[in-house]
């Protein structure tokens, strides 16, 4: 898919101070001079790409419930089926592969600690493998979205 | 100050607003919320710092930013803080975290770059580094293979009592 100039700003300039308005796909037509109908249009079709994930909120971590970032030394071997058992759990939202000993690394968001360390505690059990736990403890990252540079895109 | 509904109300609105012209007031509608309470609920929230930010949120690697380093620091637990965020402030570093250190694992500052190549990220890298003074700290640069899982927010359904509070 081409990116037209429509998608371009979409993509860019909306990505914080989203209206709060009754009709914020309107106000962002008109800001940009085109129709209501073609900003959501737009913004349908970058989703079907998965150029965007959603228009939503960004939430600090630990606001709502507890997450942790968790880092596992896999075998290269095991390393799929691993990561395939810890996708599994709902409470899993992140799971990527690294260039490290510690190979995995993944984010678990549950609704209390509890429930983060049953999910720890298994996964650590079906595996036989460590899971290094390394929690938030302090934030230093303001969110003004990301700028995008469309010369290679 | 906030309420359940507050918090059912943000979660909803992290998994993402409908595409459609009232996108509120269908929000409103699974809480029982008219479209002026859930705009004046969001706006408080924003204002509280309980939504860091409202918008379209990009995938990096479907956009062409295909390396994506995680790097770990270890600097002095004075230091952190101050360095955190000058980290935080430039233009490509994505996330910066304090997070505690670990037997054989002595990082404790957390810094994340999205780039389109691993060359370009390095150079980011090296720029911020010798900005803010990192170059003599250990560090870590773990570039990201595979991504195995990689979903938008879900938020538990019940809210937990101490969340509440908060």
């Amino acid at each position: 898919m081409m990116l037209t100039d429509l998608h371009k700003h979409l993509l860019n300039d909306f990505q914080r101070d989203f209206p709060l308005s009754p009709t914020p796909y309107q106000d962002i037509a008109e800001r940009l001079g085109v129709t209501e109908a073609e900003v959501i249009g737009a913004l349908s079709e970058l989703q079907g790409r998965k150029f965007i994930s959603r228009i939503g909120a960004v939430i600090p971590p630990n606001q709502i419930g507890a997450s942790m970032l968790a880092a596992m030394a896999v075998p290269e071997t095991e390393l799929t089926t691993v990561a395939q058992f810890i996708n599994r759990f709902p409470e899993i939202n992140h799971n990527y592969e690294r260039e490290h000993r510690l190979n995995l690394w993944f984010v678990a968001v549950a609704q209390n600690t509890e429930q983060l360390q049953t999910v720890i505690a298994e996964i650590e059990r079906h595996t036989g493998l460590a899971v290094l736990q390394l929690p938030l403890l302090d934030d230093f990252f303001i969110d003004l979205g990301f700028k995008l540079d469309w010369r290679h895109v | 100050m906030f309420e359940d509904l507050d918090w059912q109300l943000l979660g909803l609105v992290a998994k993402g607003l409908p595409l459609c012209p009232r996108p509120y007031a269908q929000i409103g509608l699974n809480l029982a919320m008219t479209e002026s309470e859930v705009i004046a609920r969001l706006s408080l929230l924003q204002q509280h710092g309980l939504i860091k930010r409202l918008g379209v949120i990009v995938k990096h690697r479907q956009l062409g930013y295909h390396a994506n380093a995680m790097i770990v620091w270890d600097i002095p637990d004075g230091q952190v803080k101050k360095l955190g965020i000058a980290i935080s402030g430039f233009p490509f570093v994505t996330l910066c975290y304090q997070r505690p250190r670990r037997p054989q694992w002595p990082y404790n500052l957390y810094g994340m770059i999205h780039g389109k190549d691993r060359a370009t990220v390095l150079a980011q890298l090296a720029g911020l580094e010798s900005d803010c003074g990192l170059d003599s700290f250990d560090k870590q640069i773990l570039f990201s293979r595979r991504c195995f899982k990689q979903q938008g927010a879900v938020y538990p359904a019940k809210i937990p009592q101490e969340a509440a509070h908060g």
